[in-house]
């Protein structure tokens, strides 16, 4: 179903986004699956452990087989016998730069994936849609490339120090300045891995007695730096304002848990768009939210800086907000700027204490110099500093690209998940055979896919996962959409029955999206 | 109504509280150009005593044109974690040569040092575990440590009566209820060389203590890497230890390596675990290429120069001994650790005043051209909060007279400031 919402003009656009509910013999289907398939693992760890088969995974010292086991077996029971079978899809090798098309090292199994064999082979040219190369940066030639080797000539590939002690370079001054200057905030700061970031200033900036409210589908760095502050966590229904405004209702009139003393902080933490499900955040939403309880906005683009907004300036600027409504900006250089590390930005006060407090400036070291040059000339480049309006062409680029992939997709028949905009395009597969076998029917048409599962998504609902880049040329894109065509049928993938059903002004359920109407 | 009124009425802190102007961490050293041997630390030229660059190889020609080279081939960044699209050959390589100058089965690479043991440890240990870990751990292992929610027995700093004391007491425990225990897993956490106090772990004695109360041994070994041992394989090779007896080591590339993350070595058995279960590993994007590449050539110039090691414990016995004996600063470390601390003998009474005390030493040698730093902590985070010291950091590139300067520097700032 298609919400298309114009909620009381806070929305400037409108705000298109799906998740069909799972056709009810596609989940039937999918548990069968999965239940065959765990009979037969238990069978298989059987015959494992009457030696009838050979056990090939590594196994402890003899020396320390009476200590206790490192390892549960159940722990494992996934690992060993679903992961194991298509184990192919993932971690594949690459040996060229991970651009619109990529050369990737050849590898085969002969026992089913225990080991790997390199044949010494290049596929050459596979058409890489799982990179996250948003704005098409990852390039060995160029401009930024030159001026990173200029740095790297000029300072080396370390640093050795941390940035409170000798490591703080002119050249990480100068990035943080371009930074602010970019999103639009008073100043920031930046790290040298985007998980850090998130792991290491949550627990500086709230403690206990604070309390975080968190999106049900957050990412992993943001889960850890939630439990490493200490605070409590409470966790509100994906991209639901319903939900959250409960939750924070019900924070400040009853307080804490036991002693009922009110909360010192509230942060409310939101990813720009969410790398699983391809949905974009309701920004509008929450920033009124957060206005009407006083409570703080921690805003995570990972994904959504440079990839959305007319200047790719990210998620506030797709939505036509304030900057300076969102307390804490963060985001990555790993993604949009094919580079490495992360960033914090927001008011002076709040860097200031973060280059004081946060664990990473005292104890990790700074980033490396000619990663900080790609950012910087990156980042011009999409402003149009460099003089040329490559960056601007690209965010376009970008837009238009996402716009036709998900068109063609959705006419074909396959059940795409997520916002309209988002180039993040989750396809749905459910059931466990067809994520290994889309992987290699894929690989084998040269276009690089990247299939995910459990646990990184719930158990029946195994998606494939499209990256799209503004390196990707229309032909290329039409070469693949023919390519998933070819494969949608041969899997029987076009699951999707839907029917288009503009809803205006509904308030948003608390307990389904989903409503057909037949 | 009721409810309104009290979302009216409550006010939270501001998110963050005002940190004062002259707070000592907040103003950073800006150091123009690259920070190698000769340093512009503030505009000043000086020596670098302060960047844990142990091997000069931040400065190396070979090494950066090996960067150079994997720049022209791969860009800069990887676009994506390595289980998807994001594993290069280049860090196959690493992972392969690693596991060969370490003589182990398997190595794994992360792109950030911090997150290298602090993604390492709640990978294995979980809730319910136990972890023996001295008082003297670096943070890295303490966020690890909290991540993985076990239960934390601390041990007095390379106090072997201390843990033995530990173990027997769990050992009880552990009679009292068998069926748990069987399932409880037992680790101790232990650096090689550390980072706080600049002394080694006894590690004969620790082996020997995990094969009687069957615990395993994590090392973490970021500074005694490279520097260690008469290959540079760190403190394992320096007792002479097998090196399968210890479970899991893990280093940061970003002292000796000159280069940036981190990797764990051990047997496959224990590091294949990682691959799927390693927060900073499967959630984060990989090591960029160029860096990779760097490391790779920094361990070729590591193995076919084994003499600098011999080298950089001599020059460190040599300013160990010219540091001895400076009125109202002790040295803190061992005479072969590169990286050693200057703690005043008597504090002032507050750790206040004692930062200011040794800001102004640091200012004085910085003014006369030896660049030094203060050692920094979080000082409401740490455990057992080391008193505040000057960091002395030698590396193979200082020679002989830039040493004898430093520790006559050091002398006359202190004889200035502290009488």
């Amino acid at each position: 179903i298609n919400h298309i919402v114009h909620n009381g003009g806070l929305y400037k656009r409108p705000f298109n986004e799906a998740f069909e509910e799972t056709p009810m013999l596609v989940a039937v289907l999918t548990y069968v699956g999965y239940g065959v398939l765990t009979l037969f693992g238990y069978l298989r760890d059987f015959m494992r452990q009457w030696k009838i088969e050979k056990c090939q995974n590594a196994t402890e010292r003899e020396e320390q087989k009476d200590f206790v086991p490192l390892y549960q077996d159940f722990e494992n029971f996934y690992n060993r016998n679903l992961y194991m079978r298509i184990r192919d899809s993932w971690n594949r090798p690459i040996c060229s730069v991970p651009g619109a098309k990529v050369d990737m090292m050849e590898r085969v199994s002969h026992d089913y994936n225990w080991t790997f064999t390199y044949t010494g082979r290049v596929i050459k040219d596979i058409i890489n849609m799982g990179s996250y190369n948003y704005l098409g940066f990852a390039q060995k030639t160029g401009a930024c490339q030159e001026a990173a080797a200029k740095v790297l000539s000029q300072y080396g590939a370390g640093v050795c120090s941390t940035r409170q002690e000798m490591g703080n370079l002119d050249k990480h001054e100068e990035l943080e300045k371009l930074v602010a200057r970019f999103l639009g905030v008073e100043s920031a700061m930046a790290y040298g891995m985007g998980f850090a970031t998130n792991s290491m200033n949550i627990p500086a900036l709230v403690g206990k007695g604070c309390l975080i409210l968190s999106d049900e589908l957050n990412h992993a760095s943001l889960v850890l730096g939630a439990r490493l502050s200490g605070a409590t966590i409470r966790i509100f229904k994906h991209n639901n304002m319903q939900s959250l405004e409960k939750l924070l209702k019900d924070a400040i009139v009853h307080g804490q848990p036991r002693t009922r003393r009110p909360w010192k902080k509230i942060l409310i933490l939101v990813e720009g768009i969410y790398s699983m499900e391809g949905s974009i955040v309701r920004l509008p939403e929450v920033i009124a939210l957060k206005k009407k309880y006083k409570s703080y906005l921690y805003l995570d683009e990972a994904h959504s800086i440079g990839a959305l907004g007319p200047t790719g300036r990210g998620v506030v600027e797709y939505f036509g907000l304030n900057p300076e409504d969102v307390d804490v900006m963060m985001g990555t250089f790993t993604k949009s700027f094919g580079a490495a590390g992360g960033y914090i930005g927001g008011k002076k006060e709040l860097i200031d204490y973060l280059r004081t407090y946060s664990h990473s400036a005292v104890y990790a070291t700074s980033m490396s110099p000619p990663v900080v040059e790609q950012i910087i000339t990156s980042v011009k480049c999409i402003m149009g500093e460099d003089g040329t309006t490559v960056g601007r062409a690209r965010v376009q680029q970008l837009a238009e690209n996402t716009r036709y992939f998900r068109r063609r997709l959705k006419e074909m028949g396959f059940i795409i998940y997520g916002n309209e905009d988002s180039p993040v395009v989750p396809l749905m597969l459910y059931m466990p055979a067809k994520i290994g076998a889309f992987g290699r029917e894929m690989l084998k048409r040269n276009i690089g896919v990247v299939v995910v599962g459990f646990p990184a998504t719930p158990i029946i609902e195994s998606r494939a996962r499209f990256c799209l880049s503004a390196a990707h040329t229309k032909e290329m894109l039409d070469t693949a959409l023919k390519e998933i065509n070819e494969v949608g049928d041969l899997l029987q993938l076009k699951y999707s029955r839907r029917r288009l059903v503009p809803l205006l002004d509904r308030p948003f359920d608390e307990t389904t999206y989903e409503e057909t109407e037949d | 109504q009721e409810k309104e009124e009290l979302i009216e009425e409550w006010q939270p802190e501001p998110l963050v509280p005002p940190v004062p102007k002259d707070h000592p961490a907040l103003n950073y050293n800006i150091v123009s150009g690259p920070p190698t041997h000769i340093i512009t630390v503030n505009g000043k030229e000086c020596i670098n005593f302060a960047s844990f660059n142990f091997l000069g190889l931040l400065n190396n020609e070979k090494v950066k044109s090996a960067a150079q080279s994997s720049l022209k081939k791969y860009g800069v960044g990887t676009c994506g974690p390595r289980g998807f699209y994001g594993t290069f050959d280049v860090h196959l390589e690493l992972e392969e040569r690693l596991a060969k100058f370490m003589r182990t089965e398997e190595a794994i690479i992360y792109s950030y040092g911090f997150a290298t043991i602090a993604s390492a440890i709640p990978a294995y240990s979980k809730r319910g575990d136990i972890v023996f870990v001295d008082e003297a751990a670096c943070f890295a292992i303490q966020k690890g440590l909290q991540a993985s929610r076990s239960n934390i027995k601390l041990f007095k700093h390379n106090d072997m009566a201390d843990l033995e004391r530990l173990l027997k007491e769990q050992e009880t425990e552990d009679q009292k209820n068998p069926r748990k225990a069987r399932v409880t897993r037992r680790f101790i956490v232990v650096e090689g060389l550390y980072m706080n106090t600049g002394d080694t772990c006894p590690l004969p004695e620790l082996i020997k203590l995990k094969y009687k109360y069957k615990v395993r041994i994590f090392l973490e070994e970021s500074l005694s890497f490279g520097v260690l041992g008469e290959h540079g394989r760190g403190i394992t090779e320096h007792f002479g230890i097998n090196i399968d007896d210890i479970d899991l080591i893990s280093a940061n590339m970003e002292n000796s390596l000159a280069s940036i993350g981190g990797f764990c070595c051990g047997r496959s058995f224990i590091i294949d675990h990682q691959r799927l279960s390693g927060q900073g590993y499967c959630f984060s994007a990989s090591l960029p290429p160029l860096l990779a590449a760097a490391a790779i050539e920094a361990l070729n110039i590591m193995e076919d120069n084994p003499d600098i090691f011999q080298t950089l414990r001599a020059k460190c016995e040599r300013i160990h001994k010219a540091l001895q004996g400076i009125s109202g600063l002790k040295v803190v470390g061992e005479s072969f650790s590169p990286a050693l601390h200057l703690q005043l003998e008597e504090s002032c009474g507050s750790r206040e005043n004692d930062v200011k005390l040794l800001k102004r030493v640091v200012d004085y040698c910085m003014n006369s051209g030896i660049a030094l730093t203060q050692a920094r902590y979080l000082e409401k985070e740490e455990k057992c909060l080391p008193p505040p010291s000057i960091r002395v950091v030698i590396t193979v590139e200082q020679t002989e007279q830039e040493l004898d300067k430093a520790a006559s520097l050091l002398k006359e700032a202190a004889q200035s400031v502290l009488n």
